[in-house]
């Protein structure tokens, strides 16, 4: 048995294949990443054949530039800030149904259904509920008698709904990995406290938290991952506006290389974001891995 | 006995009521696309009348068929190739532990979190250097490249889970490492494949940002990007965008309804194994 095992071992002719993805990797990202670098130290305008090589030119304009600095806190905001309560909201969730209870189920659908919708379509369906004239909230406002608030025309007012459209449409997905963690938890634990009388929130912290651990590592990078490239619903809910005040990293990107043909600018501040999101990924990744527990 | 009677009616009501907040958004969404223009009443009311011209309007106005059509192709051809090149390359990383292919799963790794935007400028000029653009190939190659990785992990997760004894069985049989794979190992992996497609082709599906750059021409426009140019031309005709938001969502929701098991699978086997 062992010569076959190192037999198998030793497969080294079996790389051939992951070739194709290999190929289709070198091709699709990391050629265009090296070249987003030449790119990026240029004024290129994204499609003449004339530009010059200016240095570090863009990234260093990219430290001064009001309406990057804001992009970058609006993309704190909208990565950390949607991990941070699509967690929360989703473990909640999670609890709640890890009960038995009639319709449970139909709520589990309910909540996870938006998940399967494009960003941009639920953008575009926050607007008539964000709407001054006519929209839904605003119909509520004026039925408890208030004024009508035009809730879009503030930036900051912009990013939070922004934060919590966007939460709320993904939760589903936090609550769906919670669920499958909770399954995972012998009941035997839980048997075990009762009878030591531990009460519900030292059997939640002291059962339930640190056994869900491997869950919470992969909901917060899942979660992180996405939230920080945050575009779609963007764009279709306020287009990074009024002004340039809901804007995150890519959805500036995209209106820097459309709106203002700024190709080698754009492409410093994409390769920015992206080590911005690797430094954000690893260090929260080393963080909670250190709370992982053997069971 | 009465506190057990009470938490009894207390969980279905806070279930009903997550329901309704979790809908919303798309019950608002249906009323105004079954009212018409002039009707001005809350968007919370469902009309007494049922005015289905606003999905003729949607439908027409913005070919939005050929759009459903290319959105369908994409989705099919990229599903595909990402099952294939995807089941492929997770094989030999699940199965044979060397330095190297831990070096090409961190590699993996490192593609997932590559933002989209941050490579779009640089890639639309790769693409336009290979006449790329405005292609279905193109944007095809794309999509499975950034689709790749999450299908990699999923497949080589599941991989791990069936025995190696098969394995050597097989090679005991005389069966070299591609054969082990083709014959052994493919049919085992139907469940993680209906996962697999189905995280991958509601990404493509759902996909603006690559169409956004890649599909400009009108003739080959996917569904997102025309949801996208319906709401900035006709924004006046609230009630068709309605519609056309509504018939976007559509497919998926139907799909949803009759495989919820595996979309729900899909993404928790995903993640806790």
């Amino acid at each position: 048995m062992k010569v076959f095992r190192r037999k198998w071992t030793s497969g080294s002719h079996l790389y051939v294949m992951y070739l194709p993805a290999l190929i289709l990797f070198a091709v699709f990202v990391f050629y265009p990443l090296f070249e987003g670098v030449q790119i990026s130290l240029t004024n290129w305008n994204g499609y003449s054949q004339h530009y010059q090589y200016v240095g570090f030119d863009n990234f260093k304009m990219l430290f001064t530039d009001h309406k990057v600095i804001t992009a970058f806190q609006n993309t704190l905001v909208y990565g950390v800030g949607s991990t941070v309560i699509q967690n929360i909201w989703g473990l909640a969730y999670a609890l709640l149904l890890n009960q038995v209870f009639f319709g449970r189920k139909w709520v589990r659908s309910a909540v996870y259904l938006p998940v399967l919708i494009s960003g941009l379509v639920m953008g575009f369906i926050w607007y008539f509920i964000m709407q001054y004239d006519g929209g839904a909230l605003n119909d509520i406002m004026l039925l408890f008698g208030m004024e009508r608030v035009d809730w879009l025309a503030d930036g900051s007012r912009g990013v939070k709904i922004i934060l919590f459209a966007t939460s709320m449409q993904f939760v589903g997905q936090a609550m769906i990995i919670y669920l499958a963690g909770l399954q995972t938890i012998p009941k035997t634990y839980y048997e075990a406290a009762e009878i030591d009388g531990t009460g519900a929130w030292r059997k939640f912290f002291n059962i339930t938290l640190p056994l869900l651990m491997p869950a919470i590592i992969i909901s917060v990078i899942y979660k992180l991952i996405g939230g920080l490239q945050l575009f779609d619903l963007i764009v279709a809910l306020t287009g990074g506006g009024p002004g340039s005040s809901t804007h995150s990293f890519s959805t500036l990107i995209n209106s820097l290389y459309f709106q203002s043909q700024n190709a080698g600018y754009a492409t410093a501040l994409g390769i920015v974001l992206f080590l911005f999101i690797l430094c954000v990924t690893v260090v929260t990744h080393k963080l909670i891995s250190r709370n992982e527990v053997e069971h | 006995m009465m506190k057990t009677k009470t938490r009894g009616l207390l969980l279905p009501f806070a279930g009903l009521l997550i329901i309704v907040f979790h809908l919303a958004p798309l019950y608002i969404t249906l009323s105004i696309a079954l009212k018409k223009m002039t009707d001005l009443s809350s968007r919370w009311t469902i009309p007494n009348y049922l005015y289905w011209q606003n999905f003729v309007d949607a439908i027409n106005s913005s070919h939005m068929l050929r759009a459903f059509t290319n959105s369908f192709v994409i989705t099919v051809g990229t599903s595909f190739l990402i099952i294939m090149i995807g089941a492929m390359a997770a094989y030999p990383l699940a199965r044979v532990r060397t330095k190297t292919n831990k070096w090409i799963l961190n590699l993996v790794l490192t593609v997932m979190m590559i933002p989209t935007l941050s490579i779009i400028v640089p890639l639309y000029k790769v693409m336009n250097d290979m006449h790329a653009i405005n292609t279905f190939w193109g944007v095809i190659l794309v999509l499975t490249t950034h689709g790749l990785p999450l299908a990699i992990f999923t497949y080589a997760n599941f991989i791990r889970t069936i025995p190696r004894d098969l394995d050597e069985a097989a090679t005991v049989d005389g069966c070299n490492g591609y054969s082990v794979f083709f014959r052994i190992l493919l049919p085992q992996l139907k469940p993680v494949t209906a996962t697999v497609l189905i995280l991958a082709g509601l990404k493509v599906w759902n996909d603006f940002e690559f169409a956004l750059y890649f599909l400009q021409k009108p003739q080959k426009q996917t569904i997102t990007l025309t949801i996208a140019n319906f709401f900035s031309e006709f924004s006046s005709n609230i009630n068709a965008a309605a519609a056309a938001a509504l018939l976007a969502v559509l497919p998926v929701t139907i799909m949803f309804i009759f495989l919820q098991k595996y979309f729900i699978s899909g993404l928790s086997d995903g993640a806790v194994k």
